[in-house]
């Protein structure tokens, strides 16, 4: 790109970029059709801690980011049965959603089943899943408590715990599922 | 018609009658010998009866005014079978997909109003001005955009293919699928991507050179997360605002969506509202029980973001009809995650020759790319298959290669050459071969 095109175009761009934003124009030549980063205006507001706080939804497999909070399998299959049976079938299984209970067969076989117990590497990825979005009509609406409840009773259901386990931060990021080493990462660090 | 051209230009250059893409570049003659050619879209066969209007030279249309002017345009009431086909889950209808009509679109842009969809719990109603995109993590500043503020920074513009990496899944099936090219490949959709370049949020929330990767949140009821290796984005995700000049459809990630060039669709987040800026992944269900592609050997390859190269026939293709032999325009899609498309191959004898096809203007990366061939159909059966090669040097596979590696569980990332059978009655049927 000659200096002359990028004077003109920055120039163009430049009178606007002063009006709007009083935002100066550096000397460096820029990407196509890319301005340079440091003649952007910076808008953004900071973010509180409190801010994060109220936005931050994720839950690392180490367990932070769980909520406190606990529950048992017993305690998740009176849920189970209230808020998701309609879709995922009595137990897990057979309704029109994903089956959540399968057997323990390992991902060797030649029918290899891809539910909770024999595919997903970690369990917090359960509870996890069901506070973004359980039950899908009106998401948001368990308490902690029982979103621990249907995460134990997943994973008893699918002979990853006992039926008298109690899961909460601590235990459910110690279970160690079955299938954690398998995957080998292709695009990625 | 035929007997127009020149001995050279019908001389096939591969098996079963393709010809030179030369043929198709030579002005007047050429060109109109392929277009004037039954398109096998139309009835336009001896066998078939004329469909005219009454009074072609005096239609009702010339003789009274039209229809005032419209604020939004749609299309013509004639062109209204050409729609997404949907599949949806229904105890949860929001929650599915819709598939593009590629056999009924030409060039290179899908129109907005016909890309692709997957949505896991419906299509968010999302008041821009209530909408915030939060970034923090491991940053020294963080801090909220309002869509408002984001109007404002500076943009770029790119046309970009989006493939979920669940298309085409049916062709792992047994017995090859029959349906039309959009219902069955046409979950991957191009539309020209208009935004922030991310690069520039992220220098601003002063990211922490210890970080690596960025958990990425859409604001729909499912609250959908994945994690994105911090180098892509750095290098050249948009948060788009815009989709083909107008903001972006509510189905496509109204107000802001993330883009992120080449890479499977659910990296590229619609409605994105969060950026955590982290050193590892959230292992998230989309990025464990779904998007991992388990192996014969029992493991799954996970974090599988490149969409490779990848080529379809749309015309002529399955539930379109030829009349006859004749001069054919075979035409499709072409497409690499990691540059731009090289070549494109066609086969009309189920890949035992190729003959190679002409790449029509503009061929930019990670976008579809159109390209065309000249074919002499003798009539007889043919097995038609293209096979694209991008900038990379990388070959899209044939099926059975790309079955023995992968095995049958993998159910994301079929990109396997794509054969369409032509019996002698000119039905097209999806076949593997
Ligand atoms: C209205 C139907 C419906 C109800 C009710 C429902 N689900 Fe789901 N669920 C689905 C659908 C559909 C999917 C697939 C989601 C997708 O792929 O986007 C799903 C997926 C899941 C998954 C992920 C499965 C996998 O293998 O990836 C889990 C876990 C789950 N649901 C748990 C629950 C729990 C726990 C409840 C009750 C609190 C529940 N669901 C209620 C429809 C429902």
């Amino acid at each position: 790109m000659s200096m002359r095109n990028t004077t003109m175009r920055y120039g163009t761009l430049a009178g606007l970029a002063l009006a709007v934003f009083a935002t100066s124009l550096s000397a460096a030549e820029p990407l196509p059709g890319i301005q340079p980063r440091s003649q952007a205006p910076t808008l953004g507001t900071p973010m509180s801690a409190d801010d994060i706080t109220a936005w931050n939804l994720t839950i690392f497999p180490d367990g932070r980011g769980l909520p406190p909070g606990h529950g048992t399998p017993d305690q998740g299959g009176t849920l189970f049965a209230a808020h998701c049976e309609r879709c995922h079938g009595v137990e897990g299984r057979g309704a029109t959603a994903d089956e959540l209970v399968g057997p323990p067969t390992p991902p060797t076989d030649a029918d290899p089943n891809k539910s909770i117990g024999s595919y997903w590497p970690y369990a917090t990825t359960i509870f996890d899943f069901i506070r973004r979005n359980k039950p899908p009509e009106t998401s948001g609406s368990l308490s902690n408590d029982e979103i621990y409840s249907l995460t134990a009773y997943l994973l008893a259901a699918n002979k990853i715990i006992g039926t008298q386990d109690v899961i909460d931060a601590k235990s459910l990021a110690q279970v160690k599922m079955p299938n954690r080493d398998g995957f080998v990462r292709i695009d990625a660090p | 018609m035929a007997a127009s051209l020149n001995a050279d230009d019908l001389q096939a250059v591969a098996g079963g009658g393709l010809l030179h893409r030369r043929l198709l570049l030579k002005s007047g003659l050429a060109m109109a010998t392929a277009l004037a050619a039954p398109t096998v879209a139309q009835s336009a066969g001896p066998d078939a009866p004329p469909v005219l209007p009454e009074n072609p030279s005096s239609p009702s249309w010339l003789h009274q005014p039209g229809k005032p002017f419209s604020s939004y345009g749609s299309p013509s009431r004639f062109e209204n079978r050409v729609i997404r086909s949907i599949g949806a889950n229904r105890d949860l209808p929001g929650n599915g997909v819709s598939w593009t009509p590629l056999e009924s679109l030409e060039g290179i842009i899908t129109p907005s109003s016909l890309h692709f969809e997957r949505h896991h719990n419906g299509v968010p109603d999302i008041d821009p001005a209530q909408h915030r995109l939060a970034i923090h993590g491991d940053v020294s500043a963080p801090q909220m955009f309002t869509i408002d503020n984001l109007l404002r920074y500076p943009m770029r513009t790119q046309t970009l293919v989006i493939e979920c990496g669940g298309n085409s899944n049916a062709g792992w099936h047994y017995e090859p699928i029959q349906r039309s090219v959009g219902a069955f490949h046409g979950l991957v959709s191009c539309s020209e991507w208009t935004g922030v370049p991310l690069a520039i949020l992220l220098d601003q929330v002063g990211v922490d050179p210890k970080a690596s990767w960025v958990i990425a949140e859409g604001g729909d009821a499912a609250i959908m997360n994945v994690s994105i290796p911090l180098a892509k984005l750095m290098d050249d995700a948009i948060v788009a605002l815009y989709q083909n000049g107008e903001r972006i459809r509510p189905e496509n990630g109204y107000p802001l969506r993330l883009i992120v060039p080449g890479w499977e669709g659910v990296v590229n987040v619609k409605w994105l509202r969060r950026l955590h800026i982290t050193t590892e992944p959230a292992m998230a269900r989309n990025e464990t029980s779904k998007y991992t592609e388990l192996l014969p050997t029992g493991k799954a390859r996970m974090f599988t973001f490149v969409m490779d190269a990848k080529s379809l026939i749309t015309s002529p293709s399955p539930g379109q009809k030829m009349h006859g032999a004749n001069i054919y325009e075979i035409k499709g899609l072409a497409w690499s995650g990691r540059g731009r498309i090289a070549k494109v191959e066609v086969s009309a004898d189920g890949g035992r020759s190729w003959a190679e096809a002409l790449l029509q203007d503009p061929i930019l990366p990670r976008c579809f790319t159109r390209f065309r061939a000249a074919w002499n159909w003798d009539g007889k059966p043919a097995i038609l298959k293209s096979r694209a090669t991008d900038e990379t040097g990388y070959v899209q596979p044939e099926r059975d290669v790309l079955v023995a590696e992968r095995g049958r569980n993998g159910y994301f990332h079929y990109n396997a050459i794509v054969a369409w059978g032509i019996d002698e009655d000119g039905a097209v049927r999806h076949v593997y071969a």
